[in-house]
């Protein structure tokens, strides 16, 4: 039998266009103010289908490109394991369920949307998400430690990233394309060619 | 809100708008919110300014995606427009406009980049872009936080955010646990 941590057994797949459907609905609906923080959670801590370092990149290409990030995560996941049929499967999943699911549930809006629980929940959920999405990064900094950067100046670049962003409320666009390209001209220098 | 006529013109060019507004949402079809605002709101009048807020904040409460508050703003458009066949219509007018472009240019970037994974720059692209994103995300749940809670007097849901936050970092906990916590705190007025 083979070993828990045996590196060769740690890598699992979906094994079909109905388990990466259904897998990406069930994350799509955990997701209460944001579902990037669940797919990073699921995926790569408990289906293992991707190592903190590939969800790193991949979530580096479905950033850049335009539209909803955690969309073009799920696309770019579905379309490594099984093509075309894999993205629209995966995308399908993210976005079916929660669009039927919201439009009932802004049928009956008006009927709650006063009431003070619901709204305090709601509020308690949202800062939940908040927490989980900043821990998700602080994760995956982890990842940074078998970077071709040394780790400090990895770090360093993450931190100002922050500054940036929240500090002085830069635009997300100036900060991937200024610091984003710094460090990726940085790697390249790093990088056996 | 008085019912609002929509011509096959105007569902073509709500098409046209969101296939456009789909190739500029670099960071999220909620960066184009403003354009999106312009259009449905000030320009046509197909949305009260209310209908607007208040897709956008359902979206963030619901789960699933956030840019399903396009998806409720279609809805909306088609139910001022007077019918249930209306508001699908304007489901599948917003929705396939917004997702269209951008999922075709990602899908395509992917396997190019799938192709020549062995390329230095490649690897440098991916690689390099790491500790920005380590940040983004870092940053993206303090302004988060922010956003619900903006002055100290909201320090309970600082202090929820700050413990679901380490939960999720030190333990393998469910998800579903913490966000049942923060629903129960807050149904209470607890935070």
């Amino acid at each position: 039998m083979i070993p828990e941590d045996n590196p060769l057994d740690n890598r699992r797949r979906p094994q079909s266009l109905a388990d990466l459907f259904f897998s990406f609905t069930i994350l799509a609906l955990q997701g209460f103010g944001g579902v990037l923080a669940v797919v990073q959670r699921e995926l790569v801590e408990r289906k293992r289908w991707l190592t903190p370092e590939e969800f790193t990149e991949e979530l580096a290409v479905a950033q850049v490109m335009p539209g909803p990030n955690v969309v073009n995560l799920s696309l770019v996941i579905g379309a490594r394991y099984f093509g075309m049929p894999g993205a629209a499967a995966a995308l399908a999943g993210m976005l079916a369920v929660p669009l039927l699911l919201i439009i009932a549930l802004a049928l009956v809006h008006a009927h709650f949307a006063d009431h003070a629980g619901v709204a305090g929940a709601l509020r308690g959920m949202a800062a939940v998400s908040a927490g989980m999405i900043a821990a998700t990064g602080v994760k995956l900094a982890g990842s940074l430690t078998r970077h071709p950067l040394p780790l400090a100046l990895g770090l360093g670049v993450a931190v100002v990233a922050v500054l940036l962003l929240v500090w002085l409320r830069l635009p997300l666009l100036y900060v991937l394309g200024g610091l984003g390209t710094l460090c990726c001209v940085l790697t390249y220098r790093r990088l056996q060619p | 809100m008085s019912t609002i006529v929509l011509t096959w013109s105007d569902w073509l060019n709500l098409f046209g708008h969101y296939l456009l507004l789909s190739l500029m949402s670099v960071g999220g079809a909620i960066s184009t919110t403003a354009e999106m605002h312009r259009l449905l709101v000030e320009q046509h009048h197909w949305l009260t300014p209310q209908q607007f807020n208040d897709a956008i904040a359902l979206a963030q409460a619901a789960p699933g995606p956030n840019v399903l508050f396009v998806a409720l703003m279609g809805w909306k458009v088609g139910l001022n427009a007077g019918s249930y066949t209306a508001a699908v219509l304007g489901v599948a007018v917003t929705m396939t406009g917004i997702m269209l472009p951008s999922t075709t240019l990602t899908y395509m970037a992917s396997q190019w980049l799938h192709r020549n994974r062995e390329m230095r720059g490649v690897r440098a692209f991916k690689q390099g872009m790491s500790p920005v994103v380590v940040g983004m995300l870092v940053s993206t749940g303090i302004i988060l936080a922010t956003t619900s809670a903006p002055t100290l007097d909201h320090w309970p849901l600082w202090a929820l955010a700050l413990a679901a936050g380490i939960v999720i970092w030190r333990t393998r906990l469910h998800l579903l646990w913490l966000l049942g916590a923060g629903a129960v705190l807050g149904w209470f007025q607890l935070v």
